[in-house]
Formats: C-alpha cells, sequence, structure tokens
C-alpha cells in the first residue's frame, strides 16, 4: 500500500537529523511535526517525547531520519542514519535525503517486520504547518447522523494532530534545553505588543462591565416596572425587546469564562463586533441628526404629516359616505360607519394637537438614545410609525369585528336557511327542525345582514389595505434590523483576510516531478464559502418570523379574524 | 506521460482531453472548453450599445448611455468570473482521494476535494436533458451508515458535457486507479 508522509514546508532548508511526529497506523500514513538536531542525546530525545505525548495526549515518537547534505553524499552517513533506525525502532523507518539544493528528494522505508517484499510508493505532502495549525475544520454542513470515530474524516486526523501538539512548538532554537527542534516557531515565538495590552486590559474590563450590566438588570427586573399598563407598553415596543436583545449580548461578553469551543469564540467575536459597528453607525447617524439641528427640522414637520395623513383619511371617509367607485351602498349605515370614524379622526387629531408643544423636546431627547446603536434607532423609527399610525389600527380592528361578526352570523343564518345547525358538541353540522317563527325571524334576519354586507366589506376591504401598508412598512424595518442583528460580521472579515483559518477542505497541487523519485504534493487549505460562513456563524435573533402561510393568511382575512404578522414572541429563534 | 486529443461536447462545440500520468497512483484528466469568441462579445456589446443609443434617441437622456457602458462592464466581469468555466480537471490520486477543479475564464479556481473513504465508485449515467439524452460522468458516495447504500452523486464535467467517447477514457483511466484500492487493502 501506499505510503503517505506530510512533511512541513518550513522544514526544507533544516539541518540534518531525525524526524518526529505521528504515524497513524490506520491511514498508512506519517505527520512529521519537527526536526531533531544533532547532536542529541537518544535517553533525553525519548524522555522529551514520552512528556509531549503525556501533556498533548498525541503519539509523537520518532518516525525517522533526514539528511539534508550542502555537499556530496557521505557513506558513512548511510550507516549511522540506519544505526539510528535500530535505537529509535520504529516500523517502519522512514529516511528522506535532500541533496544540496535539489527540488527532488529521495525517500527510502525500512520495514525490519514486513512480509511483503514489494517496493511501497511514496507520496510526499508538503503542507504549511502554521495555517494547518490554526485553521478550524468544518465538516459539512448536511451531515446530521453522528459519525463514530473511525468513520471521521482522515483529513481531521492530520489537523487535529498538528493543533494538539502546540506545546511541542513551544522550544525555539535559542532555548539552553538538550533538544534542538526545526519547526515552524523555531525561529522565536512571534506575538504583538498589543494584543498582550488588550488582553491584560480585558479582565478588569469585563468585571466593570459585569457589574454595570447587573445593576441595569436589577433595574430592569424591580417590581417598580411590572405594573400592568407599564409592562403591556414594553410588550408592544419592539425598541424594548431590541435593547434586551443587546443587553443579553453584552452579557454574553462580559463573561468571565474563556470560550471552550471554536463555535463558542467565534460568536463572542461575532457579537463584539456587531455591537461595535452598530454603536459607531449610530454615533455617525445621531452627529448626523444634530448638526444643522437637523432634528428640529424632523420634528417641526412631524405634525404637518400627521395633520396631512388625517385629511387623507377625512377625504377617504368621504368618498366612501358617497358612492365610491359607482357601487351604491346602504345609506344609513354608511353615514353611521361614515361619522363614527370621522369623529376618531377628529379625536386624534386633538390628542396630537395638544401634544405639539412638546414633540420637539421629546424627539430631542429620544434621538440621543440612537448613540445606543443604529438597530435602536431603527426600531425608535418603526415604533414612532407604529404609534403616528395608531388610528389606521384601530379603524382596521373596529371594521374586521364588524365584518367578522357579520360573516358569522350569515354563516350560521345560512344554515338555519337550509335547515341544518352546528352542532358544539360533535364539531360538525346535522340537521334540525326549526319552528316556524325560528325560521320566519332567521330568515328576516339573514335577509338584512346580506344586503348590508357589501358596505361592511368595503370598509374591511379599504382599512385591511391601509393596515397592511403599515404592517409591510415596518416588516421591512425590522428585516434591516435583523439583518444587522444576526450578520456574523467577525466570520466574513476572517474569511476575507485570513481565509485559511476557515477551512472547507484542503487541495491538493501536483508539484514537478521526476522518475524514480517519490510523487511531490502541495496541500493548501480550502477555504469555506461566504455563503457557508454566514450560514454557519449567523447570531440567533428574537423575531420569529410569519407562521402562516399564505393560504392561511387570505383564509384569515376572508373571515375577518385579526392578523398579526410581526408578532415579537419572548423565547429567541435561530 | 502527457497526451492531449480532441472530442466533441454534447453540443457539438470542440473540446480537448488532456491525460497526465504523475506517479504509478496519481493521474490527471483535463477537459478544456472552447474559449470565449470575440465575435461573440462584440457582437452582444454592439447590441447593447445601439439599443442604448436607440433610447437615448428616444429619451435625450444621456444617463442612459453611462448606464449601458457600466451594465456591460459590469455583466462582462461577471460573466467571466461566474459563468464561463475555461477548463473542469479531476485529479485521481490513489489512496488520497479525488479533486475536482473548474477553472473559470478570470482565473478564478473551485476545489472540491473528496476522500478515497468517502469514494463507492465512478460510474457512467444517463440523464435527460431538455429534449436529449447525454451521459455523464459521475462520483457516487458512500453512505457511512450502510456499506451498500449511496449517500450523494456528485456529477462531473458538468458545463463542458463530453460525449460519449470521451467519457469513456476518462472513465477508464479512473478504474485503473481505483482497482488500486481493491487489490492492496493489507495495511493494519
Amino acid at each position: 500500500m501506499v505510503l503517505k508522509v506530510f512533511f512541513p514546508s518550513c522544514c526544507f532548508s533544516a539541518e540534518s537529523g531525525i524526524l518526529i511526529g505521528r504515524w497513524i497506523l490506520e491511514q498508512n500514513s506519517a505527520v512529521i511535526l519537527a526536526v531533531v538536531h544533532f547532536p542529541f542525546i537518544p535517553i533525553q530525545v525519548k524522555q522529551y517525547l514520552s512528556e509531549v505525548q503525556r501533556v498533548t495526549k498525541v503519539s509523537v515518537s520518532v518516525l525517522g531520519s533526514w539528511s539534508n547534505s550542502k555537499q556530496e553524499k557521505e557513506e558513512g552517513l548511510s550507516e549511522f542514519l540506519e544505526d539510528l533506525g535500530t535505537i529509535f525502532s520504529h516500523e517502519p523507518w522512514i529516511q528522506i535525503s535532500k541533496e544540496g539544493d535539489s527540488k527532488f528528494w529521495s525517500c527510502s522505508v525500512l520495514q525490519k517486520h514486513s512480509n511483503n517484499p514489494k517496493e511501497e510508493e511514496i507520496i510526499l505532502v508538503y503542507y504549511d504547518q502554521r495555517k494547518v495549525l490554526l485553521s478550524h475544520l468544518h465538516p459539512p454542513l448536511d451531515t446530521a447522523t453522528p459519525h463514530k470515530a473511525e468513520d471521521a474524516s482522515k483529513l481531521s486526523a492530520i489537523f487535529d494532530t498538528v493543533a494538539k501538539s502546540k506545546v511541542l512548538f513551544m522550544t525555539d532554537r535559542y532555548d539552553d534545553g538538550p533538544i534542538k527542534l526545526t519547526h515552524w516557531q523555531s525561529d522565536g515565538i512571534e506575538a504583538s505588543i498589543i494584543v498582550e495590552l488588550m488582553k491584560q486590559a480585558s479582565v478588569p474590563a469585563c468585571m466593570l462591565l459585569t457589574f454595570l450590566l447587573s445593576l441595569i438588570s436589577g433595574v430592569c427586573r424591580s417590581r417598580v416596572l411590572k405594573f400592568w399598563p407599564l409592562s403591556f407598553l414594553w410588550s408592544k415596543l419592539s425598541t424594548c425587546e431590541q435593547l434586551g436583545h443587546r443587553l443579553q449580548h453584552l452579557q454574553v461578553i462580559s463573561s468571565n469564562k474563556k470560550a471552550q469551543t471554536q463555535a463558542q469564540l467565534m460568536r463572542k467575536a461575532n457579537i463584539f463586533v456587531s455591537l461595535l459597528i452598530d454603536v459607531a453607525l449610530g454615533i455617525l447617524l445621531v452627529s448626523w441628526l444634530y448638526r444643522k439641528n437637523r432634528i428640529g427640522h424632523l420634528a417641526d414637520t412631524l405634525i404637518p404629516v400627521a395633520d396631512h395623513v388625517a385629511e387623507e383619511l377625512q377625504d377617504l371617509l368621504r368618498w366612501l359616505m358617497g358612492a365610491p367607485a359607482g357601487l351604491k351602498m346602504n345609506r344609513a349605515l354608511d353615514q353611521v360607519l361614515g361619522r363614527f370614524f370621522l369623529y376618531h379622526i377628529h379625536l386624534w387629531i386633538s390628542y396630537i394637537h395638544l401634544m405639539s408643544p412638546f414633540i420637539e423636546m421629546i424627539l430631542w431627547y429620544v434621538g440621543l438614545s440612537a448613540c445606543l446603536g443604529l438597530t435602536v434607532a431603527l426600531c425608535i423609527l418603526s415604533d414612532i410609525i407604529a404609534l403616528l399610525t395608531f388610528h389606521i389600527y384601530c379603524f382596521y380592528v373596529y371594521g374586521a369585528r364588524l365584518y367578522c361578526l357579520k360573516i358569522y352570523g350569515l354563516s350560521s343564518l345560512w344554515r338555519l336557511f337550509r335547515g341544518k345547525k352546528w352542532n358544539v358538541l360533535r364539531q360538525r353540522v346535522d340537521s334540525c327542525s326549526y319552528d316556524l317563527d325560528q325560521l320566519f325571524i332567521g330568515t328576516l334576519l339573514f335577509t338584512i345582514l346580506l344586503f348590508l354586507l357589501p358596505t361592511t366589506a368595503l370598509y374591511y376591504l379599504v382599512f385591511t389595505l391601509l393596515r397592511l401598508l403599515v404592517v409591510i412598512v415596518q416588516g421591512l424595518i425590522h428585516l434591516l434590523v435583523d439583518l444587522i442583528d444576526s450578520l456574523p460580521l467577525y466570520s466574513v472579515i476572517l474569511r476575507l483576510c485570513r481565509s485559511y483559518r476557515l477551512a472547507a477542505g484542503v487541495k491538493f497541487r501536483v508539484l514537478e516531478q521526476r522518475d524514480g523519485k517519490p510523487l511531490r504534493l502541495l496541500m493548501q487549505i480550502n477555504p469555506l464559502s461566504y455563503s457557508s460562513v454566514v450560514q454557519t456563524y449567523r447570531l440567533p435573533t428574537y423575531s420569529c418570523y410569519p407562521k402562516d402561510s399564505w393560504a392561511s393568511l387570505c383564509k384569515k382575512l376572508f373571515l375577518g379574524e385579526l392578523i398579526y404578522p410581526w408578532k415579537h414572541k419572548g423565547e429567541k429563534q435561530d | 506521460a502527457m497526451e492531449e486529443r480532441r472530442y466533441r461536447s454534447a453540443s457539438g462545440a470542440p473540446i480537448a482531453l488532456r491525460r497526465r500520468q504523475h506517479s504509478a497512483s496519481c493521474r490527471e484528466l483535463a477537459v478544456r472548453c472552447p474559449r470565449l469568441q470575440l465575435r461573440s462579445l462584440s457582437a452582444v456589446t454592439c447590441a447593447v450599445w445601439l439599443a442604448a443609443y436607440g433610447l437615448f434617441v428616444l429619451s435625450e437622456n444621456s444617463m442612459v448611455l453611462s448606464a449601458a457602458i457600466f451594465i456591460t462592464l459590469i455583466g462582462l466581469i461577471i460573466y467571466l468570473h461566474f459563468v464561463k468555466i475555461d477548463q473542469e480537471s479531476l485529479l485521481v490520486i490513489g489512496s488520497l482521494g479525488i479533486q475536482v477543479t473548474s477553472s473559470y475564464a478570470s482565473g478564478k479556481e473551485s476545489t472540491t476535494f473528496i476522500e478515497m473513504s468517502q469514494v463507492k465508485d465512478v460510474v457512467i449515467n444517463e440523464a435527460i436533458h431538455m429534449q436529449k439524452v447525454i451521459y455523464y460522468l459521475c462520483i457516487l458516495l458512500q453512505d457511512p451508515g450502510d456499506p451498500q447504500g449511496v449517500s450523494e452523486v456528485v456529477p462531473l464535467f458538468q458545463s463542458s458535457k463530453p460525449r460519449l467517447d470521451c467519457l469513456i477514457e476518462v472513465y477508464k483511466s479512473c478504474q485503473e486507479i481505483l482497482e488500486q484500492r481493491m487489490t492492496a487493502p493489507q495495511s493494519s
């Protein structure tokens, strides 16, 4: 069978020595982690390896010998290397030798206890140790069944080996120990001062943040805010939901526990970057709004806009009270409904005008809270729209209830007309014999309701359309808020700048070949596609999208049941 | 050892199959599609610009012309980077796996590597495509739970669509390497 040797590209120019790494028996492959240079004492090497094995739980052992001779090949060296094979007995013993600057190395395998005399083919796979160490292999998204250990991807074994051997890479060549190693960090461990300073500063910052957050959540949970009118108000305003959601995010970031898995670490980082960008955009928005007193202009135009909307509604109602689109309405019912709604609008306008001197001040202070983030500003906008169009909502509810009553009455009297009845006990329609006076009154009422249906239906249709328009506008704003909330910006930027960190798999490139020498391949990291990155690392959001399908929505509209397409639930949903 | 032969695709366009043997257990098979023709590119550009000039004469708005130039450029870039595939290749490394690469006209390469333990077999299938019945080569992936089952079918050479004679060559090359893993399972 073919023997695969994974050789790190950082050891190309290493001095002669012995190769240490892991031998994976099931795949017949050797993963070389480092080269130990001459001179060394075999006992010390064995001790060092057993210590590394104890710490990392990876079975690191001596796999073979590496000879890098700048001059002509020395004969005594080959015997010396074979003798090493007897000291560190490993089956099979791999011997790699490089002459001068040649790209083509000769690789041979010594098998003492093998009963197969045939020459094994050897494949040399070069890999970038640093990138393989730092990358995280993502399994394909559609694997739902849990895999057993032996089914696990062969490549993940290699990635795991390198990732777990971190402690091996901590000794560099400037250490005074008895062992001299060459690996990707043998020239010295690199670290950034800024990163170290931030790590030091993050601990007290986290503690401070946790303290502040516990204060705020204590205030929020106090009994004062739980009285009925206030709690109802908080549940209806989407701004409070969004603020609560962001508070939870802050709690996740400021917790003292270090992230255990890759997924938790990425989630924390994503939340942090998302919050940062959100607050930055919010502050930008606030600075733009408050320059040249744009917020004052906004407040000044708010009342005329509300007036304009009310006037349009009044015109609409007067049009309905006449002969809308040529339809003939029942004059009396028309007048009653029209006057009822007109009076409502008149009340609404009076309230708005009462509030008008305070609007500018309220808006000025509320606008400042957009500093907390762009999502908060968008939620405030959505709430302002909801408040300003509250009368449309009321009209929709009146119209829908009237229409619903009428439809139910009509359906029940229609059954009476045909001599049937709804059996509540058995939930089905049964035949029933009515008395004559019951039939007479029922038929009379049925006729009245039937002829009054067009008027009610028209009012219902008009107000439902207006309500749907407002719902669509609010829905779009919430969609935008959801997008900003759930986008994993850190993962996307990581995929852009350090694409080897998020690996979907590997890719091989065949390097120059020469007859008689082993096959040379270069193993590179195949990064995850952007859509998989977003799908894997999406942050969970709190809103639920409409559960009603289009069919059930139409049915509800036809029957006059109230629809709540953007209901916010308390629990989070992915 | 490298050899190249010409074949035809399912729609009649000329394609070339290049076979390279890197070692006893490593083979690379690449199918090269016809390149983007200059005359079709100029024809499309002229048509778009004539239409834009016609709109400009009707509407007297010079934005139409700049919009047409913009659309042509963006459309060309999107076509070269995401749509036009220049070469599709298959790299079979016995005991490691099979690598499928598509290279686009802009130089972008999209690669998928399938490990040998997941590969059940490489077969030629028939499919109904529009009004024709065409043959295509595909890799059958092993179902981890069921040793006889197939969990996924990965079709190869989807944009070049070679005909049966070319597919038979590729199939024979692949099977020679896949057979080796059956005859040499004596490790461990």
